[in-house]
């Protein structure tokens, strides 16, 4: 009885607490004279006011598009590349001291090669998210398939089970867990280079719009596109998770009769 | 007979990455000599290598693999003083735990890089803005890899611990932590990379001093050689971060069943 009153407990403080943070926020910042801390009731309405429906067209979209672009050709190339390391030994040693280093330069240290090379428009920026997000997922998929059970591989040897079936049938299917977890990474990642990419070099997308204010020192529309970021954050991670979650639920439910 | 073969077969193995270093090499080499590559945007690499040896000699580069650092070192510091104290506190009980979970889950993906126009404004465009930044990003990686691990701690070892008449600071130092050290190393690890990221990104985008300004002002003062040699030093600070934090672990967690012969993870 106490522990299951103890697990309601939880269960509400869960759900209480971030609500309860927000109250504080509201009520430390209302009536604040603080030029750089507006009221949070200044920044919900400023919120409404810019965001809603005015920015969407010319700024959201155009942010989200390029963000999509980037990270479709990113899972494309990542788990195409990965599937041919993760098969091939050889290839893999070839290419090991290549990717390593390449994963090790710190991405924003790109940013102005990309300029140098495709100039500021729309494809400096796509190339720079893909560019970013395809080391996680290519290194994921490449531990994925190099840890699929050597009985399972020995397996489809003997049966001469062809290698067009292998990859669809075996390989990606039992690389998909750690293919997720790669994607997962790859997305905060792609998140944040479209950000960074419109704060270096852009005329529109919330990375540009967000540093322009604060030169402005419009700092209400600052916050409002901050609380934005973090609401696109937090809404894609879930969205991620509900499309994980069910894509493997196959896997889940095999390892759970597996432990039972 | 099988022996030999697989001694014939070692030695092109071994040279193989090596190889193809060499041949992409030389393929940025020729490639923009002969034409193929835009050669005002792809210097031949032995430029660029010479450059990246001149710069060895000179302190302005010297300062700004300095700074780099000193932002990395900082952020990554101050995130983890904060962040395993406070996920040792918060792993520790259950309850506290089911009642930080929500507001962790909601903090954590928002991206860091959405705080630059804040961290100018509270700390203006110096070494301040560039450790503030690092220093968030590095937090959420130790503080879950934290919480991971105190609560990935076999509860009967707790269970025996209390029954021999531990006390609670002996368990924490004598159970909890041994335990929960493996995640945090790689939580280190991780939160490494995230600093060396944040920091420089600050200094692209803010224009604190280091190597990612440097890298800026190369390309926008046409000095296309000395770019590439930054990114590639930018690049080997990376990886060679890296190997030291995988080295200490190896040294850290000597004991752990991963790091030995045929453990389970590498």
């Amino acid at each position: 009885m106490s522990a299951r009153r103890e697990r309601l407990l939880a269960t509400l403080l869960e759900v209480t607490v971030p609500i309860l943070a927000l109250v504080a926020w509201g009520v430390a910042s209302s009536g604040s004279e603080t030029y750089y801390f507006p009221p949070l009731t200044d920044i919900l309405e400023t919120f409404a006011d810019t965001w809603l429906f005015e920015r969407v067209g010319s700024d959201v979209v155009p942010s989200l598009l390029r963000m999509g672009a980037g990270y479709t050709i990113a899972v494309v190339l990542g788990i195409a590349l990965g599937l041919l390391l993760g098969m091939s030994r050889t290839a893999r040693r070839a290419a090991a001291p290549i990717v390593e280093f390449l994963r090790a330069i710190p991405p924003p240290a790109l940013l102005p090669f990309a300029i140098l090379v495709i100039g500021v428009g729309n494809s400096m920026k796509v190339f720079i998210i893909a560019f970013v997000c395809v080391w996680p997922i290519l290194l994921n998929t490449i531990g994925g398939v190099t840890g699929v059970d050597p009985t399972l591989r020995d397996t489809t040897r003997v049966y001469g089970i062809d290698t067009r079936d292998r990859v669809w049938r075996v390989m990606l299917p039992a690389a998909s867990p750690q293919i997720f977890a790669g994607m997962r990474t790859s997305l905060s990642l792609a998140l944040i280079m479209m950000v960074i990419s419109e704060m270096v070099a852009s005329t529109n997308g919330i990375g540009y719009l967000v540093l322009e204010w604060q030169r402005t020192f419009r700092i209400p529309e600052m916050w409002s596109g901050i609380l934005l970021l973090g609401i696109l954050g937090y809404a894609l991670n879930g969205i991620f998770v509900l499309i994980e979650r069910r894509l493997l639920r196959w896997h889940r439910g095999a390892r759970a009769s597996a432990l039972s | 007979m099988a022996a030999s073969r697989s001694a014939r077969r070692r030695i092109p193995d071994a040279a193989l990455p090596w190889l193809c270093v060499a041949a992409v090499l030389v393929l940025f080499e020729l490639l923009p000599r002969m034409g193929f590559l835009p050669r005002e945007h792809f210097p031949p690499i032995s430029e660029t290598i010479k450059t990246l040896f001149d710069q060895l000699g000179e302190s302005s580069f010297w300062e700004a693999v300095w700074n780099t650092l000193q932002g990395w070192a900082l952020g990554l510091g101050i995130a983890a003083a904060l962040a395993i104290p406070i996920g040792i506190v918060i792993g520790s009980s259950s309850l506290l735990y089911r009642a930080m979970r929500g507001l962790i889950e909601f903090l954590r993906p928002i991206p860091s890089v959405a705080l630059i126009p804040l961290a100018i404004l509270i700390y203006g465009t110096g070494l301040q803005s560039k450790v503030f930044l690092a220093a968030f990003a590095s937090f959420w990686q130790l503080l879950v890899a934290t919480l991971y691990g105190v609560q990935d701690v076999d509860p009967v070892a707790t269970d025996t611990a209390r029954s021999f008449g531990f006390s609670r600071p002996q368990r924490l130092f004598r159970v909890t932590l041994p335990s929960a050290v493996p995640y945090i190393a790689t939580g280190f690890r991780i939160a490494s990379a995230v600093s060396l990221i944040l920091t420089v990104t600050a200094e692209l985008v803010i224009g604190s001093a280091g190597l990612g300004r440097a890298i800026n002002v190369a390309r926008s003062g046409g000095n296309e050689e000395l770019m590439y040699a930054l990114i590639i030093v930018t690049g080997i600070l990376g990886v060679l971060l890296n190997l030291i934090f995988v080295q200490a672990e190896r040294r850290v967690l000597r004991w752990h069943p991963s790091q030995r012969p045929g453990g389970a993870a590498a």
